[in-house]
């Protein structure tokens, strides 16, 4: 079954969250949401988290307890252990021989000795994976995770990125919000969002590969509007060039998306 | 002489050695890339370099000198949390920090006569930037300068960045992330307290190197290879293997059946700080 949204608009009052935003999940592919504050990334994935905001279009997403989500904050109990939480979890979905399970995810994740240690006691990479192993506690088919390796050092996400991994492995659809394009790029398939619009999507290759124009590198700066700096050099965007042979990362793609949408504004 | 000089500094706190025998240069007009896991000593260092903390034992020289109170007017520091009021607006916020520093408050970056708590974390992060740097520090200390906002505000805040190394200042920057690590012109990479590797991205990545397994069916083969030991991830449908032996994930491979296309790739570097530090 494939979950998702079909032409999702989500308005606050006079702001405008999301546009027309569509977007599938496949089981066992993870596809990244990627985009800065304000894209309207937390909104798409509370929409898909099924928690009920009001929305014009369409959500496909499965019923209820079979949706896994680690918001961008919150969701654990300071003054719970790690085992009280896993409890807490089995308990409100009303599993059945889950501990098993619950031993794995916390030996996966590195927590597995720290079973009866007070969330507020943990490290922020410790708390964001304690979230992700409540989210997979009850095997969900769509697995939503908004931010989660933000903030978290290299070694503790690529604990999250082996959770997350294992999960698509098991067949859950999966979908989460980074602002880091390098961290995109471990997903089957990248959307970018800006201002609640989706500017590209496709595998990392093809959203590079449908970048219109072409970006160089140089050592001195281009026009200022379409410049931007990479070490001590200076990349720039043509929207009338062709791309040569020099592959474009998917962080010069992700730029001259936000350029051209800024373009279409004025 | 160069703008922030540290000499086998070590730190402890009790028992414990958070910084160990470190040595760490920046040039004046150079942009250093501080990176390394949790709990690498590297908020201890940069305490260490603002002055907010003494080293047990080496020297800490900051434009030639002992990191003082009266040197850090010399000094632009953003802190993770931006260090900003955010119940005032951002003129108000550049005046305290003018008042505070010496010289005269900066213009505001943008037009915005709201608190500064309310704009978009992309704004507040250009505010802390130019708020840190309108004293014309010698010395730039950054931490995660660039974290949660979009790819194009990424590329802004590094040009300014940038303009503040070619004017002479000296930059460290410290990040968690690849995207960033990229952008300086040399990287020091921390590990348990410890220098564990200088120079460009490959230079300190060297020879360590990762599997690369490609399967049709990937999630059969991430499945099986993920309980056999060594730590597993997966870029787009590849599944990497870190810390493994070519011929031992190819034997793992074919005694369960699986077809797949096995290679040795060098590793990236988070894949190398998870590797320096298990």
């Amino acid at each position: 079954m494939t979950w998702g949204a079909r032409d999702l608009t989500i308005t606050y009052g006079e702001d405008t969250a999301l546009r027309a935003v569509s977007v599938e999940c496949l089981p066992g592919e993870i596809l990244a949401v990627v985009g800065g504050d304000g894209a309207g990334k937390s909104t798409l994935l509370r929409a898909l988290a099924g928690i009920g905001i009001p929305h014009q279009g369409t959500l496909t997403l499965p019923d209820q307890g079979l949706t896994g989500y680690v918001p961008s904050e919150g969701g654990i109990y300071r003054d719970l252990t790690i085992d009280e939480h896993l409890d807490f979890v089995s308990t409100a979905y009303g599993l059945t021989d889950w501990q098993a399970r619950a031993d794995d995810l916390l030996t996966r994740t590195d927590l597995a000795a720290f079973g009866d240690r007070l969330a507020g006691k943990l490290s922020g990479g410790q708390r964001r994976k304690l979230g992700a192993a409540m989210a997979l506690l009850p095997r969900p088919e769509l697995l939503v995770l908004d931010e989660v390796t933000t903030g978290v050092d290299p070694v503790s996400r690529m604990g999250l990125w082996r959770l997350i991994a294992g999960a698509a492995a098991e067949g859950a659809a999966v979908v989460f919000a980074t602002s880091y394009l390098d961290e995109a790029e471990r997903a089957g398939t990248v959307l970018l969002l800006h201002e609640g619009r989706v500017l590209a999507a496709g595998s990392p290759a093809d959203v590079a590969s449908a970048m219109p124009g072409a970006v160089t590198e140089s050592d001195q700066p281009g026009s200022p509007e379409r410049s931007w700096r990479r070490g001590r050099r200076w990349r720039a965007w043509d929207p009338k060039g062709i791309q040569s042979r020099e592959k474009v990362s998917l962080e010069d793609a992700a730029i001259v998306a936000e350029l051209v949408a800024a373009g279409e504004e004025t | 002489m160069s703008a922030i000089d540290v000499r086998s500094v070590t730190r402890r706190f009790g028992s414990f050695t958070a910084v160990d025998t470190v040595e760490l240069t920046v040039e004046p007009g150079e942009v250093v890339g501080l990176v390394g896991a949790n709990g690498a000593g590297k908020t201890t260092l940069i305490r260490m370099i603002l002055g907010l903390l003494a080293p047990t034992t080496g020297t800490v020289a900051v434009l030639g000198s002992l990191p003082t109170r009266e040197l850090r007017r010399r000094i632009g520091y953003v802190p993770q949390n931006l260090g900003l009021y955010r119940d005032l607006t951002t003129a108000e916020n550049l005046e305290f920090r003018a008042a505070a520093f010496g010289g005269s408050p900066a213009a505001s970056p943008f037009e915005d006569n709201g608190l500064i708590g309310d704009l978009p974390l992309g704004l507040q992060r250009r505010a802390a930037f130019v708020a840190a740097t309108q004293h014309d520090p010698e010395v730039l200390v950054l931490d995660e300068p660039t974290s949660g906002v979009s790819p194009l505000a990424r590329s802004k805040l590094w040009n300014l960045i940038r303009e503040q190394a070619e004017t002479g200042a000296a930059v460290l920057v410290s990040t968690h992330y690849m995207d960033e690590a990229e952008q300086a012109d040399r990287l020091v990479l921390m590990s348990r307290g410890r220098v564990a590797g200088t120079g460009t991205m490959s230079d300190i990545i060297g020879d360590i190197g990762a599997i690369a397994v490609a399967a049709p069916r990937w999630q059969e083969a991430f499945d099986l290879l993920d309980g056999s030991g060594p730590p597993v991830t997966l870029s787009g449908r590849a599944i990497r293997v870190l810390g493994a032996d070519l011929a031992a994930v190819e034997l793992t491979l074919a005694q369960a059946g699986i077809a797949a296309e096995v290679r040795s790739v060098p590793a990236t570097l988070d894949e190398t700080m998870v590797l320096l530090d298990s």
